[in-house]
């Protein structure tokens, strides 16, 4: 997940769709992100690439609309609803992922364990 | 003339007369040079003595003179920028050895060096008063131009006169075993000068009878530029070429591995050797021989090795062998020494600890015995007749109290050969006097101090010898090595060029000081 500045990034995406889960008067997701491009890369445990200032989840309520979605700790969001996660402030990503609009949000999350998944396939499949 | 034994080579500015001072100081070098194999067997280390002012940790010596010194170096003691030169003195010696007593010689030196400033300075008012005296009547009269000429000239040798004053004439601290170099060069050059203004001026104006008095004015103005110029070389030679360092002198004691940094100019290594010593006295703590040596329970289990026995009928070629076989077998059995000396130290630390504590406390109790009296309590003294006392009967009043706890402590930290009763008491009475607190009282014994702390005042000199496999009048230089040795403990000295620095430039823009924060914002969505 290692990034060259004016290179496409390519990976292993998963696709999750979260309902929103209705809590009061807001509509929450369940989990925390942590990341973005106005943050401090090198205090993300989850990062591979301690230069990497992407959205990651850092938390998940359990029992939560993220959890039965099957999001993991340590996930790095791509897209949401089409939103680039990539380059965005810690704010700018927030808002995305809170809009009162919308109550489903589909995110396109990459992980290690997705592309270890992917080549043993790929291994397996060719030999 | 004194009789006390003395050390020369190190002598410090004291009371005593210059000449006189010298003369013991070049009279002692020499005998303790002749004799310094035999004057080991007579060394006298006075520890532990109350009564005895204070440890010289430098030995003493026999008293008896030796006139036997046939002297092969020769000392140059300059007191002015026209000091004797080398090879007058070696002449002189050779003559003055067997005739006149030492003392004479003391005087040789620095009266020649007089005299050839004397001369020096009075050749050009000779210049101008010889024809007036000789000739009168054939001078040319010469005006303005002349007395114009006379006022620079008065002014001139006034300058010379002051700054030969301040800049030379001072008692030399210390007595170098070969000449130095510069200021023979300098005094030769300025003989040679003189010497040849004298020639010119003798053949050009006294023997045809110059009438023209004007040139000859002149002529005299012109030497006492020269002379100005001279003494402008020898301000630069001597005094200011070895201000800018160059060389870093790392100096270690032998006996302690104390050691120092310090930076030179471009010296000699006589004349390095002499500032380091200076150094060495204000910087370095005193040389305690008592705290040398490890304590003999550590020591002795190391003493107890075993022995090899060779079963071989031919013993010749196994010594070598055997001292092999015994040392790799001290080095495999198991050494528990460092373990006794870890606890051995810590335990005496311990003790000093107390000790210390001890010795605080105490002070601090007798200190509040006694105050001082302020000028308007004496008024009031009929209503509680108190005794008066000066300081020193104050120190002795309140120094009972503490001096068990005092000599215990300074026992324990082996420094009672260096502080006598008397010396305490003294520097008690030197705190009370001016008002110290118990902790600066304190001070002086807390903590070993340098070792110009414990040296006596009583215009002493010092022997040091300059060990050195160049020769001592040679410039610093890298890798140079030399030592200076007393009896019991040698300084060894090591030379290092300082670094050539190459300073860059970096422009740094005031308002490119910009922060952000850092942020690790966590949100839950």
């Amino acid at each position: 997940m290692s990034f060259v500045p004016g290179q496409p990034v390519t990976a292993v995406v998963q696709r999750i769709e979260i309902q929103k889960l209705r809590q009061g008067d807001k509509l929450i997701l369940g989990f925390s992100i942590g990341g973005g491009i106005d943050q401090d890369p090198g205090q993300n445990p989850f990062s591979e690439d301690k230069t990497d200032k992407g959205i990651y989840v850092t938390r998940i309520s359990p029992g939560g609309p993220a959890d039965v979605a099957n999001l993991r700790m340590g996930d790095k969001i791509m897209q949401v609803n089409g939103w680039d996660m990539t380059m965005v402030t810690h704010d700018q990503a927030r808002k995305k992922l809170t809009k009162q609009k919308e109550d489903v949000v589909r995110l396109l999350i990459t992980r290690k364990s997705l592309e270890e998944t992917v080549r043993l396939q790929l291994k397996s499949m060719l030999s | 003339m004194d009789n006390e034994s003395q050390y020369s080579g190190y002598s410090y500015k004291s009371s005593h007369s210059r000449s006189s001072r010298k003369h013991r100081d070049r009279r002692d070098r020499h005998r303790s040079k002749s004799r310094d194999s035999s004057s080991r067997g007579d060394k006298s280390v006075t520890i532990q003595t109350p009564a005895e002012p204070l440890l010289d940790a430098e030995s003493t010596r026999g008293d008896d003179r030796d006139d036997n010194w046939g002297e092969t170096t020769t000392v140059v003691t300059g007191t002015s920028e026209h000091s004797i030169s080398n090879e007058d003195l070696t002449r002189l010696t050779k003559d003055l050895e067997e005739s006149t007593p030492l003392e004479c010689k003391r005087f040789v030196g620095p009266a020649l060096g007089g005299c050839l400033s004397f001369f020096a300075l009075v050749t050009p008012l000779a210049f101008l008063i010889l024809p007036q005296v000789l000739w009168r009547d054939t001078l040319e009269p010469c005006g303005t131009p002349c007395e114009g000429l006379y006022v620079s000239l008065a002014f001139k040798l006034l300058v010379l006169l002051i700054s030969s004053w301040a800049l030379f004439l001072r008692p030399p601290r210390a007595t170098l075993p070969r000449f130095f170099v510069f200021r023979c060069l300098l005094m030769v050059l300025v003989f040679l000068f003189v010497a040849s203004y004298w020639l010119f001026y003798g053949v050009r104006v006294l023997e045809p009878r110059e009438p023209d008095y004007r040139g000859i004015v002149e002529y005299a103005a012109s030497l006492v530029d020269a002379l100005l110029f001279i003494q402008y070389l020898a301000l630069v030679l001597l005094e200011v070429r070895h201000l800018q360092p160059a060389f870093c002198l790392k100096v270690v004691r032998s006996t302690d591995g104390a050691s120092k940094f310090y930076n030179v100019g471009h010296l000699s290594i006589q004349r390095a050797a002499v500032w380091v010593l200076d150094r060495y006295y204000s910087d370095f703590s005193v040389y305690n021989p008592a705290t040398l040596n490890l304590p003999k329970s550590i020591l002795s289990k190391k003493m107890t090795g075993f022995k090899v026995y060779s079963l071989d009928e031919n013993t010749t070629n196994n010594s070598t062998g055997q001292s092999r076989a015994m040392i790799a077998a001290a080095a495999r059995r198991r050494d528990n020494s460092h373990n006794e000396y870890y606890y051995e130290e810590a335990e005496m630390e311990r003790r000093v600890r107390k000790r210390k504590a001890r010795l605080v406390v105490a002070v601090e109790e007798a200190f509040t015995h006694i105050k001082r009296l302020q000028e308007d309590e004496a008024a009031s003294s009929p209503k509680h007749p108190r005794e008066v006392m000066d300081p020193r009967e104050a120190a002795q009043a309140i120094f009972a109290p503490m001096a068990r706890a005092m000599q215990k402590y300074l026992r324990t930290t082996r420094q009672q050969g260096f502080h006598s009763m008397e010396s305490i008491l003294t520097h008690l009475q030197f705190c009370i006097t001016h008002n110290m607190t118990p902790k600066a009282f304190l001070e002086r014994y807390l903590a070993p101090g340098p070792t110009m702390q414990y040296q006596q005042q009583n215009g002493r000199g010092r022997q040091w010898t300059l060990v050195s496999e160049e020769p001592v009048t040679s410039a610093l230089r890298q890798g140079l090595v030399f030592s200076l040795r007393r009896v019991d403990f040698s300084l060894v000295v090591t030379v290092t060029p300082l670094p050539f620095l190459r300073l860059g430039e970096e422009f740094i823009d005031p308002k490119s000081h910009k922060f952000v924060m850092r942020l690790q914002s966590e949100t839950s969505v």
